[in-house]
């Protein structure tokens, strides 16, 4: 079946937002609990999260379907882009080009965090329960903490920014005066979404994630 | 000539073409300044007198224009960067030395002449008109509301010059996305009583392959327009439109 451009590109658009938009704030309630809660209420988090019922379906429909689809579908719409901020350097030009090095910025980053984290629990060489003390081994560098951070704030971006197109794409926001405040409301939600992160990131360095395995099984059954 | 503007002159430097298949160059100009001249005077300067600032003899600049009001869109080109109509550059203006281009988002014919064609064809896979041939008078259509008609004057002024689409990063040799000036004149047409009766039809097609999806909301085109027509507005409320018409279509058949 090949799909027009139009639907596939409202696909994608869809998909920006129905599940993967939602799937982000879920992620981040998930991680700002640790630095609510520490280390224990981030673990109950994880142990809650993955004993939802048909937990690998949803992982797969939910989130890494949309995904390589928002992705491999988003990257060519990235490179078909003929970039010219130089001769118009509107407001608009350039957040539509960030819109485009923040998606691929994104795109990146998740297919490393994946791979570091989901991943290796599928392969069987990490446990759910182990995650804490794998980010805190992985955030203690500052390296990677930076690289985490990078990450982090293009992916907030690329989520706000898509909203404010996605409200302009399927003809929510039609006028310059919505659009402009709509503008303001996502730009908004970009800084509180990229500050909550970086908060819960920053709480992954805390030494109490230094903890081993049997500690945190101890407190799970405590 | 006034003896303080007798000696002044005016440096151009224009991307030069032979034919359409051939390599751009860029050729210098030195032009005699008079008070009040616009880009069309100074390349009429440059037919008349086909001389380069090296004094070498040179080929006459070919450009296009017409109305010299800037209501026909034929003189479009990119002046210091910016795609404009040549008419209304102001050399005054205008900073030195003055840059011409043609608008390369365009077949370039020669010179600075560009072929506009793509958005006639765009124009008429759209159906940018108003059908009201038939075979007997079909009196009067239904009069259009004085507030509508306010704003759909505003996407009427469309000259279908190209600078939108010069403009725009999505419209290139990358895509075949028709670009925002066929897409504004879907919703004037679409806005007029008798028009709106081929609505659906206008719809389908920008819903088709190079249609409105093309957009990536750069919004270049609305700050870019000559003739300051709310190109994203335009866009936005076709995105509303077909939005409706493709849930209409799924969940109304």
């Amino acid at each position: 079946m090949k799909l027009n451009s139009f639907y596939s590109r409202k696909l994608h658009s869809l998909l920006g937002v129905i599940p993967l938009g939602f799937f982000l704030l879920e992620h981040l309630l998930t991680n700002y609990e640790a630095f609510i809660a520490g280390k224990e209420g981030f673990i109950e988090q994880v142990i809650w999260l993955n004993g939802l019922p048909l937990v690998l379906f949803l992982e797969i429909f939910g989130i890494w379907l949309p995904l390589l689809y928002h992705g491999v579908y988003g990257l060519y719409i990235a490179l078909q882009a003929k970039h010219n901020v130089g001769n118009y350097g509107y407001v608009r030009n350039h957040m539509f080009l960030w819109q485009r090095i923040t998606g691929v910025i994104t795109l990146i980053f998740v297919v490393w965090h994946f791979s570091d984290t989901r991943l290796q629990v599928a392969l069987g060489n990490l446990r759910h329960e182990e995650l804490a003390t794998h980010m805190y081994g992985t955030l203690s560098s500052p390296y990677y903490f930076a690289l985490y951070v990078i990450g982090i704030v293009a992916t907030c971006f690329h989520f706000s920014n898509g909203m404010w197109s996605f409200l302009v794409s399927w003809g929510i926001t039609v006028g310059p005066r919505a659009q402009r405040a709509s503008a303001y409301i996502w730009m908004g939600v970009f800084v509180i979404l990229s500050v909550l992160f970086i908060l819960a990131l920053t709480s992954f360095t805390d030494e109490s994630f230094a903890l081993s395995i049997l500690d945190s099984a101890q407190i799970e059954i405590g | 000539m006034s003896t303080e503007t007798q000696n002044k002159t005016i440096r151009f430097i224009i991307t030069r073409q032979e034919d359409q298949q051939s390599k751009p160059y860029k050729e210098e100009f030195e032009i005699p300044y008079r008070p009040n001249m616009n880009v069309i005077g100074a390349l009429m300067e440059v037919q008349r007198n086909p001389v380069n600032a090296k004094g070498e003899k040179t080929s006459p600049v070919c450009w296009e224009s017409n109305c010299l009001e800037e209501v026909c869109g034929a003189c479009s080109m990119v002046i210091n960067g910016k795609p404009r109509q040549a008419c209304t550059a102001l050399v005054d203006k205008l900073e030195q030395p003055i840059r011409i281009e043609p608008m390369r988002t365009f077949p370039v014919i020669r010179d600075v002449v560009i072929d506009r064609g793509r958005m006639f064809d765009s124009l008429k896979r759209v159906k940018a008109w108003i059908p009201i041939d038939g075979t007997y008078d079909l009196g009067p259509g239904p009069r259009m509301a004085e507030t509508k008609r306010q704003w759909a004057y505003e996407l009427s002024k469309c000259m279908t010059c190209g600078v939108c689409l010069e403009a725009c990063p999505n419209v290139s040799e990358k895509t075949s996305f028709m670009g925002p000036a066929p897409l504004s004149q879907v919703r004037l047409f679409n806005a007029h009583p008798t028009g709106e009766m081929n609505m659906e039809e206008r719809l389908e097609t920008i819903m088709e392959d190079d249609g409105i999806e093309g957009c990536g909301n750069s919004q270049n085109c609305v700050m870019s327009c000559p003739k300051g027509i709310p190109l994203t507005t335009s866009i936005a409320a076709l995105n509303k439109d077909t939005t409706k018409h493709m849930f209409k279509k799924w969940l109304g058949n």
